[in-house]
């Protein structure tokens, strides 16, 4: 099935045509809009004038979190306050979240697009679809919840955490379809097994994974362990939020809604445009998108860009399942993490040495986040000398990175010296989930 | 009334402990008493020593994380209820014992305490006729 045949079965130059337009007037609208955006234009001369087809993108200025955070918290909306209806907020790099505004329309072009990826998945009037990304700041909970609105089927909105309430939830209540992060996926299924609710109680047969990186053997594990089908689902909250694009029932590649999401693909370093089917930067210029437009939104995410048409009759552009970051973010349980917000907070503590070593691992199926950190010799004193208050200090650390991290962190106090030291670039994460 | 002590923070991992009583063999400082207060993942480790200053020195260069604090060794009466009658001198006087251990001077029982006042910890001692080991009373046999 597909949800909007008009936009999804487009030809493709009736598609450049719309992209063409749409692009046109949203640099017309953040021109008038965003400071930012006006001051870039004209330090390149550049008028909304001359960016008449969906080709002249490329004399456009690239758009980075980087920008993003030194415009906290509204420097970059351009909709007027009484016109946004809802704000979304995302981890940054250094203490500043990115903060996301929708207006009415954005929350319906969002939710549109939401739909188009659970028709794809084949959910329906019929299906009962629980919603476990997380509520809140994040947008993969409510992102998800207006789609699963849109195309009628009756939302559960369980959210994360509690979930042996929510196994015992999808073997009473029928639940046909599940959203979540694939890691969540295989703890759900794990905890489906200690509970004894094995595949046959369960009706299960969508899953929308996303929000972290994951490979076609978690897909195969999933998919086994939960008798479903799981359908890949991509989003990032500076563009809008989950739907961005999804994979359909031929597995080959995610469609991207490029008539609201333009994509491109760069070389990260060169910043030029490289040709489809080669892997490069995703860069994603909202072309719709009222309350936050952002033009060329450098995601650091690499794939590339699968051109031709679609055996499941959609024309729209797919790209390729995402083969690592152009920078080092990382995302442990679908929360974004960035080296650089560790060490501000390790920078913060005088009795830590400046120096810290992330690993993160995959155990029982969940991420874990290890923050090794050195004692510092000279803050060593009686004080620090019994386990209650070594503790401390480790507890005293941990909770300030969960502050900033969103996420619970384990921490390991090392003696002075133990951590290696970087030699040029250094090597701060260690990551053995084997994602990419 | 105090004795000095060392403690070492050294992580639960085989070949640490090793390193710190090298460097402490090799700076001839003789160990007289010691114990571990042990976690899953690191321990400290608190020492009785001769020159715990020239100790403590040595060991920072070589880059161990290692304070001195200021601990009580008492002398206890050799037969039973002795460190009952030590730890109830501290209780009366409202006195924390924040840890404690023993070891043996020519037969006789001492018991390191680290208290969490040591002012209070001081009068307590002197009111109870506690009996405190000095550091020059410790058999350093050099």
């Amino acid at each position: 099935m597909i949800w909007n045949p008009n936009k999804e079965c487009m030809s493709r130059e009736q598609m450049r045509e719309l992209q063409g337009k749409r692009l046109h007037k949203v640099v017309e609208y953040v021109y008038h809009h965003v400071p930012f955006y006006r001051n870039k234009l004209q330090e390149m001369d550049l008028s909304p004038d001359d960016i008449r087809t969906i080709d002249d993108i490329v004399k456009l200025p690239f758009t980075t979190k980087k920008d993003l955070r030194d415009n906290y918290p509204f420097g970059l909306q351009a909709a007027p306050a009484d016109e946004i209806i809802r704000i979304h907020a995302s981890s940054g790099t250094t203490g500043n979240p990115t903060i996301v505004g929708y207006t009415r329309k954005d929350i319906s072009v969002w939710s549109e697009c939401m739909a188009r990826c659970l028709t794809a998945y084949g959910v329906g009037r019929n299906d009962v679809f629980s919603v476990s990304y997380g509520y809140g700041l994040f947008t993969g909970g409510l992102g998800a919840h207006n789609g699963v609105e849109t195309v009628g089927a009756a939302v559960v909105p369980a959210s994360t955490g509690n979930t042996e309430k929510h196994a015992r939830l999808i073997r009473d209540l029928g639940i046909t379809g599940i959203a979540c992060t694939p890691s969540y996926a295989l703890y759900l299924a794990e905890t489906m097994e200690q509970l004894g609710i094995t595949k046959d109680q369960i009706k299960l047969r969508v899953g929308a994974f996303g929000a972290e990186p994951w490979t076609e053997n978690m897909r195969t594990e999933i998919q086994e362990r939960l008798g479903l089908k799981g359908y890949n689902l991509y989003g990032l909250s500076e563009v809008m939020g989950p739907s961005v694009s999804y994979e359909c029932t031929e597995q080959h590649g995610s469609h991207i809604n490029e008539d609201h999401f333009f994509p491109e693909i760069i070389d990260p370093v060169t910043l030029q445009p490289l040709p489809d089917g080669q892997t490069g930067e995703l860069v994603f210029t909202t072309l719709t998108k009222e309350g936050m437009p952002v033009l060329r939104y450098r995601t650091r995410d690499l794939c590339s860009l699968l051109p031709g048409e679609c055996p499941c009759g959609r024309t729209n552009v797919r790209m390729s399942s995402i083969q690592g970051r152009s920078d080092d973010m990382l995302i442990i349980r679908g929360i974004n993490i960035f080296p650089s917000q560790v060490e501000s907070v390790v920078l913060s503590m005088p009795e830590i040495a400046p120096r810290y070593l992330l690993v993160v691992d995959r155990i029982n199926n969940l991420d874990t986040l290890q923050v090794q950190v050195e004692l510092r010799q000279d803050y060593f004193n009686a004080t620090l000398d019994t386990p209650a208050a070594i503790d401390e200090l480790s507890k005293r650390l941990s909770a300030k990175l969960k502050s900033v991290l969103s996420i619970g962190v384990k921490v390991q106090l090392k003696a002075p010296g133990t951590i290696e030291r970087s030699q040029g670039k250094s090597t701060r994460v260690i990551d053995n989930r084997k994602l990419f | 009334m105090t004795i000095r002590q060392l403690s070492i923070f050294i992580e639960n991992q085989s070949g640490t402990l090793q390193k710190v009583l090298e460097l402490m063999k090799q700076s001839r400082i003789q160990i007289i008493a010691c114990t571990i207060a042990d976690t899953a993942e690191y321990g400290i480790f608190r020492i009785i020593c001769s020159e715990p200053d020239r100790a403590c020195r040595e060991l920072k260069e070589a880059g161990v994380a290692v304070a001195i604090s200021e601990v009580f060794a008492i002398e206890l009466d050799n037969q039973p209820g002795g460190a009952a009658d030590v730890v109830a001198t501290f209780g009366r006087a409202g006195v924390g014992i924040t840890y404690m251990y023993a070891f043996l001077i020519d037969g006789r029982g001492i018991m390191i305490f680290r208290t969490d006042q040591t002012e209070a910890a001081c009068k307590a001692i002197a009111e109870g006729g506690l009996h405190c080991v000095t550091e020059k009373d410790l058999p350093v046999n050099m």
